[in-house]
This record gives C-alpha cells, structure tokens and sequence, in this order.
C-alpha cells in the first residue's frame, strides 16, 4: 500500500481529473454572462449548459468560489411552506437535493432529519396546521403532532410546562435535510465547468452595459465583455448591482446571524425551529449544533456578529434543549440578507431585454439552489419567464399581487 | 448593547427601538399612480453608506429621524423631524436664517434633542 501511494504521488498522470477547469484568459464575448459565483449563479450555468445546449457561458465573481451567502447559510433544506407558490417551487427543490450526490459527482452529504417547527401559541398551531394542509395538497409529507409525539421523536427536547414558553405542538415534515453546501456550489461549478462554462473569479463587474433598453454586456476589472444576455445572482449586492442597470429592487439588505458549538457525539437527529423564540438549530454530520435566530432588528451592510443575538438564542435555546448549557460556541458569522416585503424571491425577467435577475433570496436562498438555477436556465434560454417563476417576478410589486410567505426561516407568526 | 440617542428619551438601549427604514417622500394620495405607490411601498434605494432613515422609541411611540452609516454600523446622529425638515432645507440652499432655529441635530456627548422645535 505505502509503495502503491508513493508511485501514484509520482506519477504524471493522474488517474483524476483536476476538480476545477480553470481557464485564466477572459473572452471578449460570451452567449450569457453570470454576476456571481455563489450557488444559484453556477446551478444555472450548470442547467444551461446540460439542458439548453448553452455553453458559450462565463461566470464572473468579485471574489472567490461561493464565498458568500453559500458559505454562510445554515443548510437547512425543506418544503413545508405556507403558500401554494412557496411549496410547489421548495417541492422541486428537495427532489432535486435528493439525487444530486449523483447528478454532480461529488458527495453533498445530504442527510434527511426530519424538521419541527414548534408551536408555543394557540395562533401557531393554527398556522401549523394551515401550512400541513397547504402541504398536503401540494404533496408534500408534513404533519401537526401534539408536544407528547415531539417528545417521542426527540427525547432530548424540554416539552415540560415548566419552560417561559410550553411546548403545544409542532409542524412535522420529515423531509427536511441538511447538505453540504460549499459541495453543492462546487459540484455545480465542476460539472458546468466540465461542460464548457467558465468561471472566473477575481473578476469585478464595474458597469452593465445597456443600449436602448437592451443589455449588451458588462465592464469589468479586467476589461468589457459582450453578452447576448446577463444575468445577476448576487445575494447580498442585489440592489447594489440592479442599480448599475437602473433597477431599483425591493430589497432591504439585513444581516442574518448565525453560530457553532464545538463538536459533539451525534444527540440531536433533528432540525428544531421556532419562528416564536427565533432560534433555530440542527447538529451537523461534524457534530456541531448549528444555530442561528431572527434576523437583526435594522438594515447593515456588514457581517460582524453581536452579543445581543447570542443572549437572545442562547437564552431559548436552554430552554428547549438544557443540555446545551454544557456546550461552548466555536464559531460566530453573519450573512447579508436581501429581505423582500413578502419574504419571497425576485426572479426571472426585468424591463431590461435581456437581463435577468435572481435576487431577494433573504433567509430561504440556500434550499432553493438547484430549482432556482433549473428554472433561471430555464427563462434565460427561452426569454420566458417559466411558470413556477410566475409568482416571484419582479413586476408582482407594480401590480400589487405579493406573495406573503409567512413560512419563511425567522420570520414569526 | 448598542445605545440609540433619541431626541426625546435620551440615550437608550437599540432594543427599545424599531427601525422604520429609510426616509422618502410619500406621494401625495389623492394624485398619486400606482407606480408612485409602488415605488414609495417596496422599492428601496437600500444604499450601503450613509443613509437617513426613520426610527421609532417604542415604549413612547415616538417618531424621529437618524443619519447611519450601514457599513460601519455608525449612528452619525438622530433629530426630531422638524430638525430634520429644518437642516433639509437649508442643504437646498434656503435662506439660512430659516433652517438654522429649528436645526439642532442630537451629536456626540452632549444631549440637546428634548428642545423640539
């Protein structure tokens, strides 16, 4: 074995293929232009080079690699939200999260947990039980179980009436998973790469080009590139990079914060949410307790993290789990998040020809990755905006017909 | 935890507070297009820098304005409306004799805000 290791060391000619397949020169003219390496903006690349035929595709990235909101979030994924429009669009999602260990040739390490959204009001059992019917019908697997059955599945969990705030009941969906998220990013940005797609980092979109009302391309740190068609994917810049295309977006950018424990022997198999205490948490395959909250009460463009969030988590957290009184945080972060009025997406066409955005992911950006870059290919090859996009178009809020996703991640009931 | 110096309480805990986002003119309703109205409800410049922006005292319900830098997280400073309204005209280059009376913006150390015009 060791002499086997020493000679693959040396060879030449590695039996792999390199990971990524960079290309360091930046053509001067691209069939579509992706702003943003994050997720959702490599997931499209990807479906548009495997279902479109669309290869001529460059993805340009102030940064690095998925550094963003993909690397920040909490990876919760699931589909039990409130509307007709959520659930049917996350429904897509988790069934593509399911075989896309396969689909991308690399493990995502998707683990299904089963999900509670605990009820500590008689007006969220009420909303439980809206969102199981809502559910239901949509065809997908929730449940309203009293705190006994919550008991029952998660031993670990106080369901005594001796909490600030009584555990009455929850909203089941055994669906819910946690994945990888930086293998989801990468794996798209692999395979879209292994198809034809550039991606190029450390390329800054400056200016969008836009002739007649008709996008023509981007400036960029190192130099101007033409593109038949642009598309943003920029969570957390949205409205900095729709301004330089003259959109002005329903977005309020707020920082959403999150934290690890150390480590621990698997104890919690779950994933434990409460939109009345703000927390959240589930135990990574690391064995971290991942959490996080609500997000922070005004606008920033910043990602430090502050004590008044961790008092408040920590402060329900006891509650519901005691033994995390034994635990010490390992790591703290924060994500910018585009909140949206009706905490749902923007997506699909603007009144720019030709551009398209994929924008207002605030704290539900993460699960949405694959069917939002399914479907993104999907209205960026055909110029259409496709059905499952219809409700999240950008236009919804010059015609009044908002969505009010209230089943959306720290938002209350 | 971060301190809010309102023009009427004084300087506050932020968690007495609920943030009313940035300041923009309504239109007017009788006259105003839906594209006014969409404008005014859901669009947000949602600047990274220095904005001005509506801030509520809730235990008081009281309504005030506060310059922010939301990079830095920087409270720049707060002012009663009529502050506000006051120190915007005088950025139009109105006679400054006007803005001046009303203008006291809450700054730094001292606590001068109560005296609404």
């Amino acid at each position: 074995m060791p002499f086997a290791l020493l000679k693959y060391a040396l060879s030449r000619e590695h039996p792999d293929d390199p990971h990524f397949r960079w290309k360091p020169e930046l053509n001067k003219t691209y069939d579509v232009v992706i702003i943003g390496a994050g997720g959702h903006g490599l997931a499209a690349a990807y479906y548009l080079a495997r279902d479109h035929g669309i290869k001529n595709v460059a993805v340009l990235e102030k940064s690095w690699l998925a550094g963003g909101n993909t690397a920040r979030n909490t990876t919760i994924v699931r589909a039990n939200y409130l509307t007709p429009e959520g659930v049917a669009f996350y429904k897509e999602s988790v069934e593509l999260f399911r075989t896309l260990s396969n689909e991308l040739d690399i493990n995502v390490m998707y683990s299904e947990r089963g999900h509670f959204t605990l009820a500590h009001t008689d007006a969220a059992m009420r909303t439980a039980r809206w969102r199981a019917e809502v559910n239901k019908h949509l065809g997908v697997n929730s449940e309203v179980i009293d705190a006994a059955e919550v008991k029952r599945i998660c031993p670990t969990m106080n369901v005594t009436d001796e909490a600030r705030y009584p555990i009455l009941g929850a909203l089941y969906h055994p669906p819910g998973a946690i994945a990888r998220h930086d293998a989801v990013a990468w794996g798209y940005a692999k395979e879209a790469m292994k198809r034809g797609v550039e991606v190029h980092t450390q390329t800054e979109v400056k200016k969008i080009l836009i002739e007649g009302g008709r996008v023509k391309g981007v400036e960029t740190n190192r130099g101007v590139v033409h593109a038949n068609k642009v598309v943003q994917a920029v969570a957390g810049s949205s409205s900095h990079v729709a301004r330089m295309a003259g959109l002005k977006l329903p977005i309020k950018t707020i920082p959403l914060q999150a934290c690890v424990s150390e480590p621990v022997k698997p104890i919690l198999d779950q994933i434990v949410v409460s939109g009345s205490l703000h927390v959240y948490i589930s135990q990574s395959a690391r064995g971290e307790m991942v959490m996080g909250g609500a997000t922070d009460p005004y606008g920033l463009y910043s990602t430090r993290s502050t004590l008044d969030f961790k008092e408040s988590l920590m402060g329900h957290m006891l509650e519901l789990f005691p033994f995390m009184g034994e635990l010490r945080i390992l790591r703290q972060w924060a994500g910018k998040a585009d909140m949206t009025p009706d905490f749902s997406p923007v997506m699909g066409l603007t009144p720019i020809e030709n551009y398209y955005i994929d924008a207002g992911w605030g704290t539900w950006g993460f699960k949405a990755t694959p069917v939002s870059g399914k479907r993104m290919a999907e209205c960026i090859a055909t110029g259409r905006q496709p059905d499952l996009l219809k409700p999240f178009a950008l236009s919804r809020f010059s015609t009044f017909d908002l969505v009010g996703e209230k089943g959306a991640a720290s938002v209350g009931h | 935890m971060k301190i809010l110096r309102c023009p009427l309480n004084g300087p506050r805990n932020i968690s007495e507070f609920v943030w009313g986002g940035e300041m923009k003119p309504m239109p007017d309703p009788a006259t105003a297009s839906d594209a006014e109205w969409t404008e005014y409800l859901f669009l947000e410049d949602n600047i990274a820098g220095e904005i001005t922006e509506w801030w509520l005292h809730a235990p008081t319900n009281y309504w005030f304005v506060a310059r922010r830098n939301t990079i830095t997280d920087e409270i720049i400073e707060t002012m009663t409306y009529d502050q506000f309204l006051a120190s915007h005209k005088k950025d139009a280059a109105v006679p400054a004799g006007d803005a001046e009376a009303a203008a006291k913006p809450v700054t730094g150390g001292t606590q001068t805000g109560a005296s609404s015009a």
